[in-house]
C-alpha cells in the first residue's frame, strides 16, 4: 500500500505552503527525503536537503514518491521531470492547472506507469502512518479528525475528506487511507482507478465516496462496478442536488455529445444505485451498513 | 470565457480557417447601413454568448435594407436569458450543397480532447450514432489530416469534401491546443457550390485558468464575457466579487443570490453545495449560496457578512464549513464578529449557527464566546448544524 515503505521527495520545496506541509508530514511520520527547488540547491527545509534537480535529488535519495507544489505555470515541466527519473507516484497540490497541461502529464504518466493524485487536492493520509500534502491542516486538527481503521475515504473535495472522516472517527470507524481526488474536471487516479487498487488491500473493507455535479467519474465508477462486482461495502453522498435544478445554460453541442448525458447528481445517484452501491440522501447517513 | 460568434470566427479565422464576414451593428439604423453595403440576402444573428440562438428567434433572414432595420431593432430589444442584445451581427446568407458539424472539445472520462464530425449540421445531439464520428487524441501529437480522413470515411464522405473537411478537422483542432480552448465548435460548416467549407456559426470557449497565456491572442478580440453566470450578475453579486478581489489570499465569494430569508457563509466547495442541499431539504430558504475556503482574510469574510446580511427580508446568518484544513477558524470567527458589528447588528441574534471545526478552532470558540454566541464542534454534523440553522432563523 502507498506510504507503507515510500522515500518521498518534494518539488517546490522552498515554497511557502510546500514547506509548512513538510514539516506537519515529517512530524506525522512521513518519510521525505528530499526536496527540489531550482536554483536554492545546497539549501535546507525542515531538515530535508534541498536540490536543483530530480536527477540529483533521486541520487541521494532513491524516492520513490513525490509531491508537486509549484506554480501552476511550472506544473507539467516538474511532472515531466518526476516521471523521467522513476517516480511511480506523484500527488499534485497546484490548483488552476489548465487542463492541457493537465492531459499531457497524464499521456507520460500512463507511459512511464506513474499513478497521479491530483492536480488540485489537499492530498492523501493514512491514518497513523503518514501523510501527503496539507490534509487535515495543523497536526492535533489531523490526529483529532483521522483515525486508524479499515474505511476507506474518496473525496472530489479537500475539504471533504477531513470532514468525512473526522465524521467517521467521531462515530468510532477508523480509515485505512483517505484521497482527495483532486478538484479540477481532468485529474489522474479517479474513484475507478482507486477501487481497483483497494480491492487487492487487505487493511480496506468498506469505501465512502464523496462526489459532486459535472464530470463523469461517478458514472465511470458504477460501469466498473456492474462489470467487475467489488468485494468493497461502497457507500457514496453526492451534493449539489440544487444544482440540478437550476437551468443550464447552454453552449454548443460537443460536451452535450460527449457527456452524453451525464453530469446530473440524479443521474449519479441512480447509476451508483443501479450498480449496488449504497446512496445515502443525508449526509449523515453515510454511516450506513459500517463498522 | 466564452467568444461571442464574431470573436470565435476571428480567432479562428487566425489558424486559416474561413467563415461568412460579419458586419456588426449597434442600433437599427446601423444594420440598415450594413445592409446597404452588403447588397444582397443576408442573415442578422444576435451577438450574445449562448447556443439555440435560432431557436429563441435571435437570428433573422432579410432582404432589403428595411427589413434588416426592423430585425434589428427587435433583436436589440430581446433579452436572452436575461442577457440584454446590444449588437447583432449582418453577413451574407450563404448558398451551399452541405452542411457538416465540426467540434473540439475535452473527453473527461477518457482524459483527452477529442474531436468530433457530423454529417449534418445544426442539431447535432438528434442525430444517430452512424452520422458522428468522434476520435479521442494525444495532445503532445496533435489531431492529423489522416485522422480526419478516417472519420469522413466513417461518415460516408468522399472527394473533395473528404480532403477538404479533414484538413478543416486539423486546423480546428490545432486552435484548439493552442488557445487552451474548453470547447470549440463550427456549426454549421458550410460546403458551397465551388466546394470551398466555409463557417457559418462558431462558438468558442477559453479555459479561465489558462488565460494567463492566452492574454495577447484575446486582446485582440475585445470584452469578453464570463463563462460562471448564465445571467448577467446581481448587484449583491457583483459587490461579492469585488470583495474576493480585495485580496488575493482565499475565497470568500462565488456568491449566487437566492430568493430567500436565511444568508449563508459556507465553505469550501463541497461543504457549501452539502450544506445547501440540506438547508432546502429540511425547508429553509437560503438567501444566497457562496464558497468560502483557502484561509481568507479577517477583511474580506467581514466585508462579505455584510453585505450578506444587506439583503432585504434576510433574517439570520448561518456560518458552517467543514472540517477546515488551511482555513483558520477563528480568523473567521473575527470576520464574520466584525461584519456584524458593522452592520450595527447584535451576534447572538444574528448568527443561527456557527460551526468551524479543525484548525483554530478552540480560540476561535472563546472568541465568539465574549459576543455571547456559542459555536458548534464537530459532532455536530453538516447536516444537523443546517437543520438547526434552519430551526433558529424562525418563519417570517
Amino acid at each position: 500500500m502507498i506510504l507503507d515503505s515510500d522515500r518521498i521527495l518534494v518539488q517546490g520545496i522552498t515554497g511557502r505552503e510546500a514547506s509548512g506541509m513538510v514539516e506537519d508530514a515529517l512530524a506525522y511520520g512521513s518519510r521525505i527525503v528530499a526536496g527540489v527547488t531550482p536554483g536554492k540547491g545546497g539549501q535546507q527545509v525542515h531538515g530535508v536537503p534541498v536540490f536543483d534537480t530530480v536527477s540529483e535529488a533521486m541520487a541521494a535519495s532513491n524516492a520513490t514518491v513525490s509531491v508537486i507544489s509549484v506554480p501552476a505555470v511550472a506544473v507539467l515541466d516538474a511532472a515531466l521531470e518526476a516521471f523521467a527519473h522513476g517516480i511511480l507516484f506523484c500527488l499534485v497540490m497546484t490548483e488552476r492547472v489548465p487542463r492541457l497541461d493537465t492531459c499531457k502529464l497524464l499521456v507520460i504518466a500512463e507511459r512511464a506507469g506513474c499513478t497521479v493524485i491530483g492536480p488540485n487536492t489537499l492530498g492523501l493520509i493514512r491514518p497513523g502512518i503518514a501523510k501527503l500534502g496539507t490534509i487535515g491542516g495543523r497536526l492535533d486538527n489531523v490526529r483529532q479528525s483521522f483515525r486508524l481503521g479499515r474505511v476507506a475515504v474518496l473525496s472530489r473535495s479537500g475539504g471533504m475528506t477531513t470532514e468525512i472522516s473526522s465524521f467517521l472517527t467521531n462515530r468510532g470507524i477508523g480509515q485505512s487511507i483517505a484521497i482527495g481526488v483532486g478538484g479540477d474536471p481532468i485529474v489522474g487516479a479517479n474513484f475507478t482507478e482507486l477501487i481497483k487498487i483497494l480491492e487487492n488491500d487487505p487493511s480496506t473493507d468498506a469505501v465512502v465516496i464523496y462526489g459532486e455535479p459535472g464530470g463523469a467519474a461517478e458514472e465511470q465508477l458504477a460501469e466498473h462496478l456492474k462489470r467487475e462486482p467489488s468485494r468493497l461495502r461502497i457507500n457514496a453522498f453526492l451534493s449539489g442536488r440544487f444544482v440540478d435544478e437550476i437551468e443550464g445554460v447552454r453552449f454548443g453541442h460537443a460536451a452535450v455529445v460527449v457527456e452524453g448525458g451525464r453530469g446530473s447528481v440524479r443521474g449519479k445517484a441512480a447509476a451508483l444505485r443501479e450498480a449496488g452501491v449504497f446512496v445515502a440522501d443525508r449526509f449523515d447517513d453515510i454511516l450506513e451498513g459500517l463498522s | 470565457m466564452r467568444l461571442l460568434e464574431h470573436q470565435a470566427k476571428k480567432l479562428l479565422a487566425n489558424f486559416g480557417l474561413a467563415f461568412t464576414q460579419p458586419l456588426l451593428a449597434d442600433t437599427p439604423a446601423a444594420a440598415m447601413a450594413a445592409m446597404e453595403r452588403l447588397g444582397k440576402a443576408a442573415v442578422l444573428k444576435a451577438q450574445v454568448p449562448f447556443g439555440r440562438r435560432g431557436k429563441a428567434g435571435a437570428v433573422r433572414f432579410v432582404e432589403t435594407p428595411l427589413e434588416a432595420q426592423r430585425a434589428a431593432s427587435e433583436l436589440l430589444a430581446m433579452n436572452f436569458q436575461g442577457v440584454k442584445v446590444t449588437q447583432v451581427s449582418i453577413e451574407e446568407k450563404l448558398t451551399f450543397l452541405r452542411e457538416l458539424y465540426a467540434g473540439v472539445t475535452w473527453d473527461t472520462q477518457a482524459k483527452r480532447p477529442v474531436a468530433l464530425l457530423g454529417a449534418g449540421g445544426m442539431d447535432i445531439e438528434q442525430c444517430p450514432p452512424e452520422c458522428l464520428a468522434r476520435r479521442i487524441f494525444d495532445p503532445w501529437i496533435g489531431f492529423t489530416a489522416g485522422m480526419g480522413r478516417e472519420m469522413s470515411t466513417r461518415l460516408g464522405l468522399k472527394g473533395r469534401t473528404l480532403v477538404g473537411i479533414s484538413e478543416f478537422m486539423k486546423k480546428l483542432a490545432h486552435a484548439f491546443l493552442m488557445s487552451d480552448a474548453v470547447t470549440m465548435e463550427v456549426n454549421p460548416v458550410a460546403e458551397t457550390l465551388d466546394g470551398a467549407l466555409i463557417g457559418l456559426d462558431a462558438r468558442v470557449e477559453i479555459e479561465d485558468d489558462a488565460m494567463y497565456r492566452q492574454q495577447d491572442r484575446m486582446a485582440a478580440l475585445g470584452q469578453l464575457v464570463s463563462t460562471t453566470t448564465g445571467r448577467p450578475p446581481t448587484t449583491l453579486e457583483t459587490e461579492a466579487q469585488r470583495i474576493d478581489a480585495i485580496d488575493h489570499r482565499g475565497v470568500a465569494g462565488r456568491v449566487v443570490e437566492f430568493d430567500g430569508d436565511l444568508a449563508l457563509l459556507i465553505g469550501g466547495g463541497g461543504a457549501s453545495l452539502t450544506v445547501f442541499d440540506a438547508i432546502r431539504r429540511y425547508g429553509g430558504k437560503p438567501a444566497n449560496y457562496c464558497e468560502v475556503g483557502g484561509n481568507p482574510t479577517e477583511e474580506k469574510v467581514a466585508a462579505l457578512t455584510k453585505l450578506l446580511l444587506s439583503k432585504p427580508g434576510v433574517r439570520k446568518i448561518a456560518v458552517i464549513m467543514n472540517v477546515v484544513n488551511n482555513t483558520r477558524a477563528d480568523v473567521m470567527a473575527r470576520g464574520v464578529l466584525m461584519g456584524l458589528e458593522r452592520s450595527g447588528r447584535e451576534p447572538s441574534k444574528t448568527i443561527s449557527v456557527f460551526r468551524i471545526p479543525g484548525s483554530w478552532e478552540q480560540e476561535a470558540r472563546a472568541f465568539l464566546a465574549k459576543s455571547g454566541v456559542e459555536a458548534l464542534g464537530r459532532e455536530t454534523s453538516l447536516d444537523a448544524a443546517a437543520r438547526m440553522a434552519v430551526e433558529r432563523n424562525g418563519s417570517p
